[in-house]
């Protein structure tokens, strides 16, 4: 946690910033550069410098671990189910065709959700890793004090 | 190249970190002069960004500098040999690359050349890259998603156990 004034200004500036990006590049992924995993990442790397300067339990209020781990499960979910939805529309696993009606916007569909769900898992399992190592430090650091 | 001798030669971890950011960076750089938008971006969010985050994360909870390494010539001599052989071969691997941008690869020559044909007609985006990503090889980047899960749930496996000492002090909790 961090109470540097510049720090915490600048920081309430760029957060909302980076977290638009993220979404810039979640779905604008089929038009430039980017993609689920990319903005996963930019995601998470919001999330953790909201974490660096308000600390993590302000952080944890915001995006419970729960959460975390339910949402690495569900973006996986999620692009299963639409491989899956294919196959019960009599399609291929992934194929997408069988989504809409014009191809191109089956596969476009196709393409956006499988992105999100890929986003959501990286973003999840990102921010869920650095709670961890978060989480042990303070252990250890529990342990230091009462040991002198 | 300069950059990866530093990281080796030093012995500060923190400075180490920093420095396998700017190495990251400069990747990232040259991937933006081949052309290559995605990959250029993930190295630079991946590479330069969380990497270093999850570094320096592993920093706190271990030591900043370094053991100095105990000097036992035999076993240098054996490292050195293995490296120089390897490093060899690999040099004399690249005498037989194709020469940079030829159009005869079997990178230029194999499925690429439908894809860059193809992909507009079948999905109406001009990212090819995406189009390969998530609908061509979709089951691939499937298993990419797998992997972050997989890294996840065993990052979360290891890091659960709570450390010896903390767990007899703070059992009544």
């Amino acid at each position: 946690m961090s109470d540097n004034k510049i720090l915490r200004i600048v920081a309430r500036f760029l957060i909302p910033l980076i977290m638009l990006f993220a979404l810039y590049i979640q779905f604008h992924g089929e038009y430039s550069p980017g993609g689920g995993f990319q903005a996963g990442v930019v995601f998470a790397a919001a999330w953790i410098l909201f974490v660096l300067i308000f600390g993590m339990d302000l952080g944890l209020a915001v995006i419970p671990k729960r959460a975390m781990y339910v949402l690495m499960l569900i973006g996986v979910l999620i692009y299963c189910a639409v491989g899956l939805i294919n196959v019960i529309q009599g399609g291929a696993f992934l194929e997408f065709a069988t989504l809409l009606p014009n191809p191109q916007a089956a596969q476009q569909a196709g393409i956006v959700t499988v992105e999100l769900g890929i986003g959501i898992t990286v973003a999840s399992a990102i921010m869920m890793i650095f709670t961890k190592f978060a989480e042990r430090k303070a252990w250890l650091d529990a342990v230091e004090e009462e040991a002198p | 190249m300069l950059v990866a001798i530093a990281i080796v030669r030093l012995r500060d971890l923190f400075a180490a970190a920093m420095l396998f950011a700017i190495y990251s960076l400069l990747s990232a750089a040259l991937f933006v002069v081949l052309d290559a938008g995605d990959v250029a971006l993930t190295e630079a969010a991946v590479g330069a960004g969380i990497s270093t985050i999850l570094v320096l994360a592993v920093l706190t909870l271990t030591e900043r500098y370094e053991a100095p390494i105990k000097k036992s010539a035999h076993h240098d001599r054996w490292a050195m040999l293995v490296v120089g052989v390897t490093g060899a071969l690999l040099i004399y691997a690249t005498f037989d690359l194709p020469q940079f941008g030829s159009p005869t690869t079997p990178v230029q020559t194999h499925v690429g050349g439908h894809y860059i044909a193809q992909t507009y007609a079948d999905m109406g985006i001009p990212n090819m890259v995406a189009a390969v990503l998530a609908s061509y090889r979709s089951i691939d980047t499937l298993g990419e998603g797998f992997v972050i899960l997989t890294a996840g749930l065993a990052v979360y496996a290891l890091l659960s156990v709570r450390p010896k000492k903390y767990q007899g002090k703070h059992r009544d909790e």
